[in-house]
């Protein structure tokens, strides 16, 4: 007895299993590269930290702005040029990285990251439309 | 020994990555074509022992029983334990494959004193091995956001039932905490126990560590020393739709994670890794205990030697007749 | 066992779990008297037409092996890949997590980490590793490969004949990876180059000849059967009839040799013929197929079928109608898992219907062969029988659950209810060692011999220490059990760790519970003993 059918089955089942990433996406449509990032440059403002670091450990910062803020009544930073600047997501860096959509959400969206900013925090532009 | 020479091997490894792009900067080597080449190991490997598994055949019904055959009607029978039909043997082998049945019944047999034997339940080897290899799928299956888009909604879910907790930032996955502590656990055993230690091989310590490397380094990656996520899915979506880049700032820590997990899939179906698909193939486990009502045919049965009647009438004729046995010729 | 014979204490305490010695890889046998069976006398491995028959001891120095005996050992190994799924899937998948290691009656009686059943398969795996896996030939010892060599094959002779094919490792293994299987398949290989036991050899040469393991030639068989008739008619005053050779009648009748010539087997083999006779089944015994168990399988596949064949053969020249099989442990493992596969399809027979209460047995209806325990199981469900239990009373029963029929079979509730049917006093052992988790006598699989003595009074330690608990506990005084390996060990086995329990066969209980017409007032029970309530002096612990 060689049950090849149903081994030929479970081949196929596997093979369909493993190369699921590769055919998922064929089905998905052509991948388009990493998302574009809107920033709003028009206040000439230099960020905080380096992009590199910002695009790694941005997390980390914001969250010791926050412990800093909330634990230690703490409002201010010094960034490397020496300038203090106020620990502030909406105020400081949404200078900037103005538009929640098309910024954090389209790379957060991309990378399957959910932070949990925004169970607090209000989008600027939504307090303003209401 | 046999640890020593895993840890080697494992060093060994992660020396080669850390040389061949610090020093020899070949990012495209073990970025592009080290991966590919493991997912083609990988898969062809796997397929060619199913299909040698299945060029051989499974000549007899021989299920390990494991409760009241199916027989009297009035005898309530085991459906799973004793399966007399398909439906049993899929129950059977579902409960195997996912909750590792056989290895929840596991007892500890110790000596009392006054001679006694006795038997207790033991259930850590079983609880390590659901944690770790539950752990493991989970954390595979998180991965997929790395290499689809959009995410299927699969992943989110994982994710926030994984990070329930919402301890840190990014937050804590208890699958990373878990793997680590169960693998630990699986090799401590190994170790500690004489009879344990007595029966491991190379290939027990070896896969041990390079899957705890494994976890570690990822778990460098999200909690300490940090990598560029949407970098890295670029590259990784790169690799999957067949457009390879490679990733310019992309921390060796990475590097090391990708070839050890490569290395994994290259190992996987020349060891005792197998034993993931081979477990379906166990005629122990999935056939049914329907023996006696179904007629198993075995494909390559022979005549053999055999004694006659006749043969053995002749022999013993006079003595049959003595004795008044009926005989077919007198 | 040499000169003097160890105290249990003694046997006891030699017994670590240590695993003193490092590496397994590194054989290293000595045959220490009293654990190993002798070799297969020449004439019979000849008679039998299998390889290489000589004048050899395994204890021996040179064993005499053909110039290429491992060619012969690697193209087997080769031949039996091709042959046998399991046999690859056994040898790939093992993770070698331990859960067995403790399930074996060999290892816990003896300590010797090669009775792990993980590293006896592991003596095997090796060589595989070595001859046919890409990692074992790149990387030798490090992949847990080794060169078969003269000491591997001496361990392997060693261990695989410390092996009783019972199975339970097969349990707990989360691959259901089975020695057994291996066992069988190692146990071939050392044919193919005149590597056996004489304990396995003599009984298949006489099972080939004469029908039945003990060599019994027709006219002893039927002697031995008049004689049981004679007795029976003594102790019941009930003569009954039991017909040999008989074309015509609806049911053959198998029984393991053993039941007619040995004892306690012999006050099973009164209780069938009571209670045939009682229900007036019309049936046969066979002088040809006077063999129900089967030492075939303890030597080759091949054997195991042409002794098998004469079952199938006999009913089919007697014209019956179908079968039943009697108390016997590997015989049903053949009878239930190989027989309809290597000699069927029995077309000739048909489906076993009990023409006593009509029940239709379904679950044979390809095989055409029940078990006794089934046919009296039903017996007594539809009230076609009158029983006595209190003819039973004098015991304090536990019931052992033979190997086969428990994990090959499921034959679990089938005995417990004839038990419960036909006796008041049954008290179970502990659960981790019954049912489809029963302990092995300890002497299966051809390995019951005197000169293995010590070996056989190791492995049949969990068992006779589960009996010794409820023997403290509920007073057992009898050990139940269906199996003519069990019935022929356990007495010794019982009488070394746990003296005062007795052995008999469940069937032993029908014969003496069974309410026949026109018997006399029954005094004494199938043995000869009387019955009724044990005499006080025998002391109960609580």
């Amino acid at each position: 007895m060689y049950d090849s059918g149903k081994i030929l089955a479970g081949i196929i089942i596997f093979i369909l299993l493993i190369t699921f990433p590769f055919w998922l996406n064929s089905i998905q449509g052509e991948y388009k590269g990493e998302p574009e990032l809107v920033i709003d440059r028009s206040n000439g403002a230099q960020c905080v930290k380096s992009t590199d670091y910002m695009r790694n450990s941005h997390m980390t910062l914001l969250n010791e702005w926050r412990d800093e803020v909330v634990r230690n009544d703490n409002r201010f930073y010094t960034i490397s040029s020496g300038e203090r600047i106020e620990m502030s997501l909406s105020n400081t860096c949404m200078s900037c990285h103005a538009n929640k959509e098309e910024f954090c959400d389209r790379c957060h969206d991309y990378s399957g990251v959910k932070p949990y900013c925004w169970d607090c925090h209000i989008e600027q532009k939504k307090l303003e439309t209401n | 020994m046999n640890i020593l020479i895993s840890a080697a091997a494992l060093l060994i490894l992660i020396l080669l990555v850390i040389v061949g792009i610090e020093a020899a900067g070949l990012e495209y080597f073990f970025g592009v074509f080290i991966p590919y080449m493991a997912v083609v190991i990988f898969l062809s490997g796997i397929i060619f022992k199913l299909i040698g598994w299945a060029r051989s055949p499974v000549p007899f019904r021989i299920p390990t029983i494991a409760g009241q055959q199916k027989s009297l009607g009035w005898i309530k029978s085991s459906k799973l334990d004793s399966p007399a039909t398909i439906l049993g043997v899929v129950g059977r082998m579902v409960l195997e494959v996912l909750l590792f049945r056989s290895l929840f019944r596991n007892t500890k047999y110790e000596t009392k004193p006054g001679q006694k034997l006795v038997y207790g339940s033991a259930k850590f080897l079983w609880i390590a091995a659901l944690i770790f290899h539950w752990s493991f799928l989970i954390i595979i299956l998180r991965h997929l956001r790395y290499i689809s888009e959009p995410i299927p909604s699969l992943v989110p879910l994982l994710q926030n039932l994984d990070g329930f907790f919402q301890v840190g930032v990014p937050e804590l996955f208890i699958t990373n905490i878990l793997i680590v502590v169960s693998l630990a656990f699986l090799f401590m055993r190994r170790t500690a126990d004489p009879k344990n230690r007595y029966l491991s091989l190379t290939a027990d310590y070896f896969p041990l560590l390079l899957i705890l490397a494994i976890a570690i380094t990822g778990i460098m990656m999200r909690y300490f020393t940090k990598v560029d996520i949407a970098g890295i899915k670029t590259f990784a979506m790169g690799l999957v739709s067949f457009k390879p880049v490679v990733p310019e700032s992309i921390n060796v820590i990475f590097y090391i994670h990708l070839f050890l997990v490569s290395s994994l899939l290259v190992y996987f179906s020349f060891s005792k890794l197998l034993h993931m698909v081979g477990v379906f193939l166990s005629p122990t486990r999935n056939l049914s205990n329907n023996n006696r009502s179904v007629r198993h045919v075995n494909p390559w049965d022979k005549p053999v030697r055999i004694h006659t009647y006749e043969e053995y009438e002749d022999e013993f004729r006079d003595k049959m007749k003595a004795a008044g046995l009926p005989l077919e010729k007198e | 066992m040499s000169d003097k014979k160890p105290t249990p204490e003694e046997l006891f305490s030699t017994i670590d779990y240590k695993a003193s010695e490092k590496d397994w890889s590194k054989p290293h046998i000595k045959f220490k008297v009293g654990t190993y069976n002798h070799s297969g006398v020449p004439k019979n491995v000849e008679y039998l037409e299998l390889p290489n028959a000589r004048k050899w001891q395994p204890s021996d120095d040179d064993w005499q092996l053909p110039d290429n005996w491992k060619e012969i050992i690697i193209d087997g190994i080769k031949e039996r890949l091709d042959k046998f799924r399991s046999l690859k899937i056994f040898m790939d998948i093992c993770v070698r997590c331990g859960a067995c290691s403790d399930k074996c009656h060999f290892f816990i009686g003896s300590g010797d980490p090669k009775n792990m059943p993980v590293v006896r398969a592991e003596l095997l795996r090796s060589i595989y590793r070595n001859d046919f896996t890409t990692a074992g030939k790149i990387l030798g010892r490090i992949a847990g490969a080794r060169e078969l060599t003269l000491d591997v094959l001496k361990e392997w002779f060693y261990y695989f004949y410390q092996c009783t094919q019972c199975r339970r490792c097969s349990l707990f293994c989360p691959y259901g990876i089975d020695t057994a299987e291996i066992t069988i398949l190692v146990r071939e290989l050392l044919n193919l180059v005149g590597v056996n036991i004489d304990w396995v050899i003599t009984p298949v040469a006489n099972s080939f000849r004469t029908g039945n393991h003990l060599g019994i030639q027709p006219h002893g068989f039927a002697d031995s059967i008049e004689f049981a008739v004679d007795e029976l008619e003594e102790l019941t005053g009930v003569k009954v009839e039991a017909p040999i050779n008989r074309k015509g009648a609806e049911v053959l009748f198998v029984s393991p040799s053993a039941d007619y010539f040995g004892t306690p087997h012999y006050y099973t083999l009164l209780g069938y013929l009571a209670l045939f006779h009682e229900v007036g089944l019309d049936y046969t015994w066979s002088t040809f197929a006077s063999e129900g168990g089967n030492f075939g399988s303890f030597v080759s596949h091949d054997l195991m079928k042409s002794l098998n064949m004469k079952i199938y053969a006999e009913a089919k020249r007697l014209g019956v109608k179908w079968i039943i099989g009697g108390e016997c442990g590997h015989m049903w493992r053949v009878l239930h898992q190989y027989m309809d596969t290597i000699n069927g399809p029995a077309d000739f027979l048909e489906v076993p219907v009990s023409p006593i209460t009509g029940t239709k047995f379904d679950f044979a209806k390809s095989t055409k062969m029940i078990h006794i325990c089934e046919f009296t199981a039903d017996l007594i469900k539809n009230n076609k029988i009158k029983l006595d239990k209190s003819r039973n009373d004098h015991w304090k029963i536990t019931f052992h659950d033979s190997c086969n029929p428990a994990r090959a079979m499921g034959l679990i509730d089938e005995p417990r209810f004839i038990i419960n049917s036909t006796c008041n006093n049954f008290y179970e052992m502990p659960e981790n060692t019954i049912k489809e988790q029963t302990f092995c006598c300890g002497s299966g699989a051809g390995l019951g011999t005197e000169e293995n003595l010590e070996m056989r009074l190791r492995g049949g330690l969990p068992r006779a220490n589960a009996v010794n608990f409820v023997h403290e506990k509920h007073g057992v005084n009898l050990l139940a059990c269906i199996c003519a390996i069990d019935k022929a060990t356990l007495p010794p086995l019982m009488e070394y760790w746990v003296p005062g329990v007795e052995v008999a066969g469940v069937h032993e209980f029908v014969g003496n519970a069974l309410i026949m017409k026109g018997e006399n007032e029954r005094k004494v029970d199938l043995r000869g003993e009387p019955i009724g309530e044990p005499e006080p002096e025998l002391e109960e612990k609580q």
